[in-house]
């Protein structure tokens, strides 16, 4: 296992890949289908507005009360995993953590790690980092493991394989682990479980990402439907979370309602099938769970984010998925058209931080503001602003400081001048007028085409006269001017 | 400057000048929608369980053991992982020798590693306390510790679990302040809400994903 594994590739542009995903037919539909379903599961979970929207708003302030003493709460959550036995590791950027996680994996002499379904670990990129390095990272949670399994990256943050169907998923059982081909969904969680079981009783490490990270009693929180999170941090000898910094909360009360929020806004489930607060390794009475825990705290662009306040909002996430299952952009393109960890709208505004807005530029624009991700947000990020903000960093002069990593890509001098001409044009009455008995009288003259819209639309003809001019006239006629 | 410094530095100088915003948690907002009337308790918590593939049965502290055993026998399961060393194990390993059951009673008495490939592939069934339930959400709280270790409730494909009605709580919140849970928590609380599933192909709910395919709650109406 030493080879890199492959990822697909894709169409370099967030439009060619659009353009892509937009003409399969199939592929839209998977998407069509299955976020109706998570839009129809989470109404139906929250069947009283005003229970939900109270709930929010503590989401909201819970987690923006956390984030401005996340420094302290840090300190507090070290020292409490301490004082519990848990070994807590920092990590700046995603080499060393992946230099972290290797070096505890290399200490153990360990070749064979389990994980459960971790976000962090794909911003690492984990699975290949360690893959290098002869250490095999296999994927544990159903929809991880089959993307893993077809080399792909997941496409949902919840759903990682909701880009496939059960037709699909047989193929790639058959060619992969020469199973018989069935379009059972229940038989192919059981290739699934059965493959999985053997590789958790033999993995020398399991790793796990973190729900919430509780400071007061030095908990890590971590729900799942499939069990698989409870085998990797339970089953091998060593357990290691690796979780973002923001995923602090002050007190063990407050996963009551985050849990709620996350599980409710995710799947539309009133709590999932499992939740696991694991407070430290196994003690010498015990008889199982892991002799060593570890916790890895990455950074990863994310005091970039925290630095702006207006920005520090995108925080608050807890990576419910809920803003995608929502977009209409998503629903259309699916999640690898955006080419990154974080699809969708989240995807959007928290990407910048961590890869920088040059390297996503069409981001903040591949949106119709339409602000259904705000709405049904469950810590209330309010999305739709960040990416107009977004929109406004990624259109500033390179030249002066930039507020966001990359700001600043799509700066146009050509366009600066447009607008300035338009300012120009709209702030001098007398400068106006004529604009406007020109454009009506020499209408003949209009470009026939205007860039990409020309594709698409007629060109725009200015009228023959103007409606200033035709209520002016009017007017003129039927009296009642003004005086 | 360590990794450690340089994120806290960071982080505090963003923060440089800013007062914490205030506690406004509103436990009221986790109460209020999520109370019940005692005995409406077992109900909620049936439903919610049942609707997610859950056996419930009621029965009583003096006719579980027998009701276990139809279970198993139903299913033609041939051992059973249980605690002797707890009240209900006993009570059950006594009951299954009076009425010479066939069944094998296996206990978690030492190390995992010591027998590790039989918790995997051999056993067939476990039987676990627990230290509650939730009405709220239909869940059973556990506190695994080395009478009952963490996968007992985990690896075998049959988990049944004991609950006395008279720790059904109405939600995680009242149940966390009652018991005091902040002042400190065991190695590992797992809250279980049925058997494992997966909705990760094509969103169809499939059950027995890697934990238990089934899930037995007996909850002890006297106790």
């Amino acid at each position: 296992m030493s080879q890199r594994i492959p990822v697909t590739e894709l169409t370099p542009d967030f439009r060619g890949r659009a353009e892509e995903a937009l003409a399969d037919g199939q592929l839209r539909n998977n998407f069509r289908v299955a976020m109706d379903s998570l839009m129809t599961k989470r109404a139906n979970a929250f069947p009283d507005a005003d229970e939900r929207e109270g709930l929010r708003e503590l989401g909201n302030r819970i987690k923006a009360g956390a984030l401005s003493r996340l420094p302290d709460l840090l300190e507090q959550l070290e020292q409490k995993l301490t004082e519990n036995g848990v070994k807590v590791h920092w990590a700046e950027t995603v080499e060393e953590a992946n230099s972290l996680v290797h070096g505890i994996i290399e200490a153990r002499k360990g070749s064979q790690v389990v994980k459960g379904k971790s976000m962090v670990s794909e911003e690492m990129e984990m699975n290949d980092y360690l893959a290098e390095r002869g250490v095999e990272c296999l994927e544990s949670d159903m929809g991880e493991y089959i993307v893993q399994l077809d080399n792909e990256k997941p496409s949902h943050i919840i759903m990682p394989a909701i880009h496939k169907n059960a037709r699909q998923v047989s193929k790639l059982f058959h060619d992969k682990l020469g199973e018989p081909e069935t379009e059972d969904v229940n038989q192919l969680i059981q290739i699934g479980r059965r493959t999985l079981r053997r590789k958790f009783m033999e993995a020398d490490v399991g790793v796990s990402g973190v729900n919430f990270a509780i400071a007061e009693t030095g908990t890590l929180l971590l729900v799942e439907n499939e069990g698989n999170g409870r085998m990797s941090t339970t089953a091998p000898p060593v357990h290691i979370a690796v979780t973002g910094i923001e995923k602090v909360v002050p007190n063990l009360r407050d996963v009551v309602p985050l849990v709620s929020l996350l599980t409710r806004s995710a799947l539309g489930q009133p709590i999932t099938t499992y939740v696991n607060l694991i407070s430290g390794p196994r003690k010498p009475d015990e008889l199982d769970g892991p002799e060593e825990v570890h916790l890895v705290l990455l950074d990863n662009g994310r005091t970039g984010a925290f630095a702006d306040a207006q920005m520090r909002q995108t925080l608050n996430c807890i990576r419910c998925g809920a803003c995608m299952n929502h977009c209409p952009v998503y629903t259309r393109v699916g999640g690898h058209t955006y080419g990154e960890v974080y699809p969708g709208p989240i995807g959007k505004i928290i990407t910048p931080h961590m890869a920088g807005l040059d390297k996503v530029p069409d981001h903040p624009s591949a949106s119709s503001l339409c602000g259904a991700c705000g709405e049904v947000c469950p810590v209330k990020i309010p999305i739709p602003e960040l990416l107009q903000r977004l929109r406004q960093e990624n259109v500033k002069n390179p030249e002066q400081t930039q507020q966001v990593k990359g700001g600043g890509a799509k700066y146009s001098r050509t366009e600066r001048w447009i607008w300035r001409g338009w300012q120009m044009l709209n702030t001098r009455p007398a400068l106006y007028r004529s604009f406007l008995w020109a454009a009506t009288r020499f209408r003949a003259l209009a470009p026939k085409k205007a860039g990409p819209w020309t594709e698409n639309h007629s060109a725009p003809v200015p009228a023959r006269r103007s409606l200033h001019d035709l209520a002016a006239r009017h007017l003129d006629q039927n009296g009642g001017r003004p005086s | 400057m360590s990794a450690r410094a340089n994120i806290l530095g960071k982080l505090r100088n963003s923060l440089a000048g800013t007062t914490p915003r205030p506690d406004e948690f509103d436990e009221r907002l986790v109460t209020a929608p999520w109370r019940y009337a005692p005995e409406d308790r077992i109900d909620r918590l049936r439903s919610l369980m049942e609707a997610v593939h859950t056996e419930v049965h009621p029965c009583r502290s003096d006719n579980w053991p027998e009701l276990v055993a139809e279970l198993l026998n139903k299913r033609n399961l041939t051992n059973l992982l249980c605690a002797p060393s707890r009240e209900h194990g006993r009570a059950l390993q006594a009951h299954f020798e009076a009425t010479e059951q066939k069944v094998e009673l296996l206990a978690y008495d030492q190390p995992v590693e010591a027998w590790k490939e039989e918790l995997f592939w051999n056993v067939e069934a476990s039987l676990t306390g627990t230290l509650g339930g939730i009405a709220a959400t239909g869940t059973l709280v556990l506190w695994p510790d080395r009478h009952e270790p963490r996968l007992m409730s985990l690896v075998p494909p049959v988990h049944i679990a004991l609950l006395k009605a008279s720790e059904i709580h109405d939600n995680l919140y009242d149940m966390m302040v009652a018991q005091d849970w902040a002042a400190g928590l065991p190695t590992n609380v797992l809250l279980v809400s049925g058997p494992s599933k997966t909705a990760d192909i094509e969103q169809v709910l499939a059950y027995g994903a890697h934990g238990p395919r089934e899930l037995i709650v007996l909850v002890l109406e006297d106790a």
